[in-house]
């Protein structure tokens, strides 16, 4: 096993060396517990960089990536497999998780209020609600550190093992333990404040959502098994006889061949894990964790990877595709990804909390990589993956810093009332939050695809031109649901940091520290300059001057009959897309740049009863109540309650009480009165068995160890005689 | 190689703490926690044996893969109960829990 292999082999396991260490031995320093943390998220950033550049080197990548494997578990003769592979798209996104993942420690740091005093009467499981402190002789508060400081830390490492297991995976088996691991940690991080009863209802419903899409993806992948004897990707997707033998068995379901079943079912796995419509309700619920937590679920790790695995399993899902022909499965992505883009934009429109619009432009742009995919575009698909990371991430942590500051405003003025994530409740943040503030518009540029600048437009227009050469119904879909992010964007922006502030809380806002700043600005970095490796050769003016590296470099990561060509430049999805962006950021400016209250939100006034249905999300909670929630309740009460435990089981029990106390009378009047008592009588023959009665009594302790110490006495002494007999 | 007996001395010794803190710990989670430990014992033995003595077959690992169900399913049940009596009585003590004595 060459350096590289070996490095590969290790990558996963710093995070998981960290969680161990913070939970066995550092638990009780916070100091400890950040430094194992990001010590460990650096080693596997490192680690990572060091291997991307390897793969960036290597000659032939795209057929001779870096693999290596190991028998694990011996079955009839032949064992199975389980391996690391880094090819170009493993490559690619390894890349963005290592960065992200990194950052997203350090920031959790400074998020955590690491160096600041203990609060006055946290509690553990409770956001810290700031500490009061004597200086200059005046009492103030000032924000405190998280009483759980160390259990964070414990659990991001752990969710980053998850994430590296599956970026680094060969096969099905281990990307799904990855997969799963995550979803463990995402539970327990959204619970993180389990004191707050929202928390707990939103861990449980995320829990609960992604589960249904995981049994649909276990199911495709024992299908796979089944049909194949592997679960490597190389041995299936880059084998044309596998394919091509999978593509044309009938499965015998809905007439779907085995390879469009087995793609639909794990499609459905990524609809959970990204959060697609129809599965996407956890998401924005999945708001109520700390807000790194939001940036590493949403951004870095766990819904990139739902479309990583999508990504990878493309070869399957186009199996049969004869003549730019889309399979079924490709039908079904484009139409439930477009679905998704344009319907989370529009409830986005609406929200007021600022996690929360940020939540919903995650699924939406989740959707344009999954439409991207079900039109064949897969280079764009994962340039987006890898440009929606590093802009999403930089959101994300740009909004903790902007609640945070708002934080600082609300123990400063010690007015509780006031949410700190209300976007109406900020305003004018520009100047108290400077380097958030540049850091957030860059983020958020690159997210409406702001032109030639930022790479969330160069990703977007390629996804957009690919739209338009093969399928102009998706194209217009995406289109609108570009320009309505666009525009809630703005509106984001505006609201937050433009204007004057709306509120005395806003007035004292504060800058956050570098902790927190500083991996804003290194993403800020990224969400720029990553989307000029992008730049297609035939784009006017710019096209050429850089080579075009992300496509020559993903290209190859596919099996050759899927080589897709670049589609031939157009003048339409180029001006579409300038359009919808610099439309829709213009439109949020001029919209909402003078609004005071969000009773007075213009949107409210146009749409009217429409805002009300997009303020509610569409009522999908409601109805997933009405339709999963109560009759599972109503289920469990009345059926297996009432109806199995009370009358059925318990029944049982009481009918054999029944016999027993009837047989009892008899015995008592048909034997023991007549019979006992008349020969033997009562004086005697009573007090030797009472005597006895009292004296074994004493070992019915009620205690259960005292049985055990019983049972325990009795087997061994048991063994003890069975072995001298068999001497 | 590792020989068998390092192993079997490991679950016996795992074993052995296991029953200890059954019988020794008042905490009725402490008391879970303890059977856990117990099963895993059983499971090292198990997969020991398999490795060493019938590594063509994989009953061994099936078998254990049964005992880690089975020992998911008893705590959850274990812990539901341990639950129940903290809601009617406020005790998760094992001596409290006497009200089957004489």
């Amino acid at each position: 096993m060459e350096l590289t292999e070996l490095i590969i082999w290790l990558l996963p396991l710093p995070p998981l060396l960290a969680f161990f260490l913070i939970v066995l031995f550092a638990n009780r320093s916070n100091r400890a517990s950040w430094m194992i943390g990001v010590g460990a998220a650096g080693l596997s950033f490192l680690g990572s960089m060091f291997v991307f550049f390897r793969a960036l080197g290597a000659d032939h990548f795209g057929e001779h990536p870096f693999t290596s494997q190991l028998a694990w578990l011996p079955l009839n003769g032949e064992a199975f497999k389980i391996g690391v592979l880094i090819d170009p798209l493993s490559a690619i996104t390894l890349f963005f998780v290592a960065i992200t993942v990194l950052m997203i420690f350090i920031y959790s740091v400074g998020y955590h209020n690491w160096g600041q005093p203990k609060g006055d009467h946290d509690q553990k499981g409770l956001p810290p609600h700031g500490a009061t402190v004597e200086e200059h002789g005046h009492k103030h508060v000032v924000p405190s550190i998280e009483p759980m400081f160390a259990r964070f830390f414990a659990f991001i490492g752990l969710f980053a093992f998850g994430m590296y297991t599956l970026v680094v995976s060969d096969n099905l088996l281990t990307l799904f333990v990855g997969w799963e691991i995550m979803g463990l940690c995402s539970y327990l991080l959204i619970g993180f404040w389990y004191g707050k009863p929202t928390a707990r209802a939103a861990m449980i419903k995320a829990f609960m959502t992604t589960r249904v899409g995981d049994v649909f993806m276990l199911l495709g992948i024992a299908l796979l098994y089944y049909f194949t004897g592997t679960l490597s990707f190389r041995e299936i997707l880059f084998n044309e006889n596998v394919l091509h033998a999978l593509s044309t068995h009938d499965s015998g379901v809905l007439g779907l061949s085995v390879a469009g079943l087995a793609g639909i079912l794990l499609f459905i796995g990524t609809v959970g894990k990204s959060a697609q419509f129809p599965l996407h309700v956890w998401l924005p619920d999945a708001m109520e964790g700390p807000t790194p937590v939001s940036a590493m679920i949403h951004a870095a790790t766990m819904v990139s990877a739902g479309v990583y695995m999508v990504i990878r399993m493309f070869p399957l899902l186009a199996a049969g595709m004869n003549h730019g022909h889309p399979t079924t499965p490709m039908v079904v992505l484009a139409v439930i990804g477009s679905i998704t883009a344009l319907f989370a934009a529009t409830i986005a429109l609406a929200q007021n909390d600022v996690k929360r619009v940020l939540a919903y432009s995650t699924i939406s742009q989740l959707g344009f990589m999954v439409a991207a995919l079900g039109i064949g575009a897969y280079v764009a698909a994962a340039f987006h993956l890898v440009t929606h990371a590093f802009f999403k991430a930089l959101l994300f942590l740009g909004s903790g810093s902007v609640i945070h500051g708002m934080e600082h405003g609300v123990l400063h003025t010690g007015n509780h009332k006031v949410d700190p994530q209300d976007m109406f409740n900020m305003g004018g943040l520009k100047d108290k939050m400077p380097r958030t503030f540049w850091t957030f518009l860059i983020g958020g540029f690159a997210l409406s695809g702001f032109p030639l600048l930022t790479a969330g437009f160069w990703s977007k227009d390629e996804i957009l031109a690919d739209a338009w050469a093969h399928n102009q119904a998706v194209f217009w879909v995406l289109a609108i649901a570009a320009f309505l992010t666009a525009f809630y964007t703005m509106r984001q922006i505006t609201l937050t940091f433009l204007g004057k502030p709306r509120t005395k809380v806003a007035e004292h806002a504060h800058e956050t520290s570098l902790w927190m700043t500083g991996p804003l600005m290194v993403l800020a970095v990224f969400a720029v300059g990553f989307g000029w490796l992008g730049i297609p050769e035939h784009f006017p003016g710019l096209g050429g001057l850089l080579p075009n590296w992300v496509h020559d470099f993903l290209a190859h990561g596919l099996p050759e009959w899927l080589y897709a060509e670049v589609p031939e430049f157009s003048w339409v999805p180029l001006i579409t897309s300038l359009v919808v962006a610099l439309g829709g950021l213009a439109a949020g400016y001029y919209v909402y740049r003078d609004v005071p209250s969000a009773e007075e939100d213009p949107a409210k006034k146009v749409l009217g009863p429409v805002h009300t249905l997009l303020e509610n999300k569409y009522y999908f909670d409601e109805l997933y109540d009405f339709l999963f929630v109560r009759p599972a309740k109503w289920f469990s009460e009345k059926f297996v309650f009432e109806g199995m435990d009370r009358k059925v089981i318990d029944g049982i029990l009481h009918a054999v009480a029944q016999v027993s106390y009837w047989l009892g009378g008899i015995f008592r009047n048909y034997f023991d009165l007549p019979v006992v008592n008349k020969f033997i009588g009562d004086t005697l023959g009573a007090a030797v068995p009472q005597w006895f009665g009292a004296q074994i009594r004493k070992i019915q302790t009620g205690v259960v160890q005292t049985y055990m110490i019983l049972a325990m006495v009795v087997a061994f002494g048991s063994l003890f005689i069975i072995m001298l007999t068999i001497r | 190689m590792i020989p068998l007996s390092w192993y079997l001395i490991l679950a016996a010794l795992l074993f052995g703490i296991g029953l200890f803190g059954v019988l020794a710990r008042k905490n009725v989670i402490a008391i879970l926690l303890s059977i856990e430990l117990m099963l895993n014992a059983v499971n090292i033995n198990l997969l020991a044996f398999w490795r060493y003595l019938t590594p063509e077959d994989i009953a061994g690992q099936i078998f254990t893969a049964m005992v880690f169900v089975v020992a998911a399913a008893e705590v959850a049940v274990g812990l539901a109960l341990v639950i129940s009596v903290w809601r009617r009585r406020t005790i998760s003590s094992a001596d409290e829990l006497d009200l089957l004595k004489w």
